[in-house]
């Protein structure tokens, strides 16, 4: 039976993890290759590494961290944070990325997420939507890291993308991200039952209960965390074995 | 021991390349005739659609290496595909090495593709030697080969199809060895070993 993922996310920039953590046991728990093995080895599903990096040297630092990642890691990885175009895309192809997620420059360029599925395929195209719900109760697309709002509605541009060749979807709840007060159930099941593709539900989840409930009242497909994981609030193998125990399918 | 993984409009190769540097085995990626002829192992991967994959074997007479060769032959996800009969990805001929056809996942309640991590189980073959039953592999894919006699390895999904097949010199997994962890490694490491 397929099973529901787990997935932690890695902050990069300048080819390094950012936000403490406090992995006394990691020699370097600063490089993204050694914590992306650790997670592995604990049992994560996939991996997603987020690059933040603002300087011209971006494309190049990335291009090599990928390439080292691929060389050391032995399950999937999704990497994100300034694919533009078909040919960084393909940089990162060629250097081992599994998927790569695309945000506001999908948003800006209603052509991206098309030729990016057409050249390498939707399996490779990951959507990331940044998403707020505001006084009127409905969910809304912020781009640029959450700091520009857009009048479009979150589900109706997760529509969009997947017909365009979007191959699963990485939902952000800005309400939630950082609260560890719980996913956020309504949009997350809004997309899982209405699109095709599977979803990522990220923002928000603090405890092993969180998980439990986006998986049951969310329907996610996978559950992506980052400072949880990182400051070792929640352990990969403990939240596994909870899920199970909930009859939530899981790798173990 | 020459181990060569043949080179095509099929995606992520270097995934592979990359895997079998994590077991510690050399390999080379190529496209020439000779080379692949003279290999110990073949390594025939597939990330993308079928009908082109098919054509860019073609342009380079790959369809026709492929077929006469008699060493191990391993074919990855739309490589796997490629093996059989004909797939429905674009109604498209492929090599026929097994007869059986490859079909699209059709469900209202499940998603299509599949991705992620999903059992294989009653396995058979050499391929499959110190692999658990139930073991997780990691699959992404839209179409399937049905059940049949060449399987070695069955998973679940809408039904239950084959997820590894094996005949004569020709081995097929349409999970991602080369990213299914500790599993795809042993695998990959008994297709060496064969």
């Amino acid at each position: 039976m397929l099973t529901k993922r787990i997935i932690p996310c890695l902050d990069i920039k300048d080819g390094r993890t950012v936000k403490g953590t406090n992995f006394v046991d990691l020699r370097d728990a600063g490089d993204p290759v050694e914590l992306g093995a650790f997670y592995a080895q604990q049992g994560a599903d996939e991996l997603v590494f987020l690059d933040i990096t603002a300087t011209n040297e971006k494309r190049k630092t990335l291009s090599e961290l990928v390439n080292r990642i691929s060389h050391h890691i032995n399950i999937p990885f999704t990497v994100g944070g300034g694919v533009s175009s078909v040919e960084d895309a393909s940089v990162l192809l060629h250097n081992g990325a599994d998927k790569i997620s695309v945000n506001t420059a999908a948003f800006k360029n209603p052509l991206l997420i098309k030729q990016l599925a057409d050249e390498f395929g939707s399996q490779f195209v990951v959507l990331a939507i940044d998403a707020k719900k505001e006084e009127d109760g409905e969910w809304y697309v912020y781009l640029n890291g959450g700091s520009v709002k857009t009048e479009i509605k979150c589900f109706d541009w997760a529509k969009q993308a997947v017909d365009s060749g979007a191959g699963e979807i990485l939902l952000t709840s800005m309400n939630n991200d950082g609260t560890k007060k719980g996913f956020a159930i309504d949009i997350t099941k809004q997309l899982a039952e209405n699109l095709s593709v599977p979803v990522i539900a990220s923002g928000g989840g603090g405890t092993i209960e969180h998980f439990v409930d986006i998986f049951t009242k969310g329907k996610a497909d996978a559950a992506l965390a980052a400072s949880i994981f990182h400051f070792k609030e929640v352990a990969i193998p403990d939240l596994k074995r909870y899920l199970q125990k909930h009859q939530i399918n899981v790798r173990l | 021991m020459k181990i060569v993984i043949i080179k095509y409009n099929a995606g992520n190769i270097q995934s592979v390349l990359y895997a079998l540097e994590r077991i510690g085995v050399g390999a080379i990626v190529t496209d020439n005739h000779e080379e692949i002829i003279t290999a110990d192992k073949v390594i025939f991967p597939g990330v993308g659609e079928a009908n082109s994959a098919m054509n860019s074997l073609k342009e380079n007479n790959l369809d026709q290496i492929i077929k006469s060769l008699k060493q191990p032959v391993l074919g990855i996800c739309v490589g796997m595909q490629l093996l059989c009969k004909y797939s429905e990805e674009n109604n498209t001929e492929c090599l026929g090495i097994f007869e059986e056809p490859v079909k699209k996942f059709i469900s209202l309640e499940y998603k299509v593709p599949q991705i992620g991590w999903n059992n294989i189980y009653d396995l058979h073959s050499p391929l499959m030697k110190s692999i658990p039953e139930n073991s997780y592999c990691y699959f992404v894919h839209s179409y399937y080969v049905p059940m049949n006699t060449f399987a070695i390895a069955t998973t679940d999904y809408i039904q239950p199809y084959a997820s590894a097949i094996h005949k004569n010199n020709f081995y097929g997994v349409q999970f991602h060895a080369e990213k299914s962890a500790q599993v795809g490694e042993q695998i990959l490491r008994n297709f060496i070993e064969l």
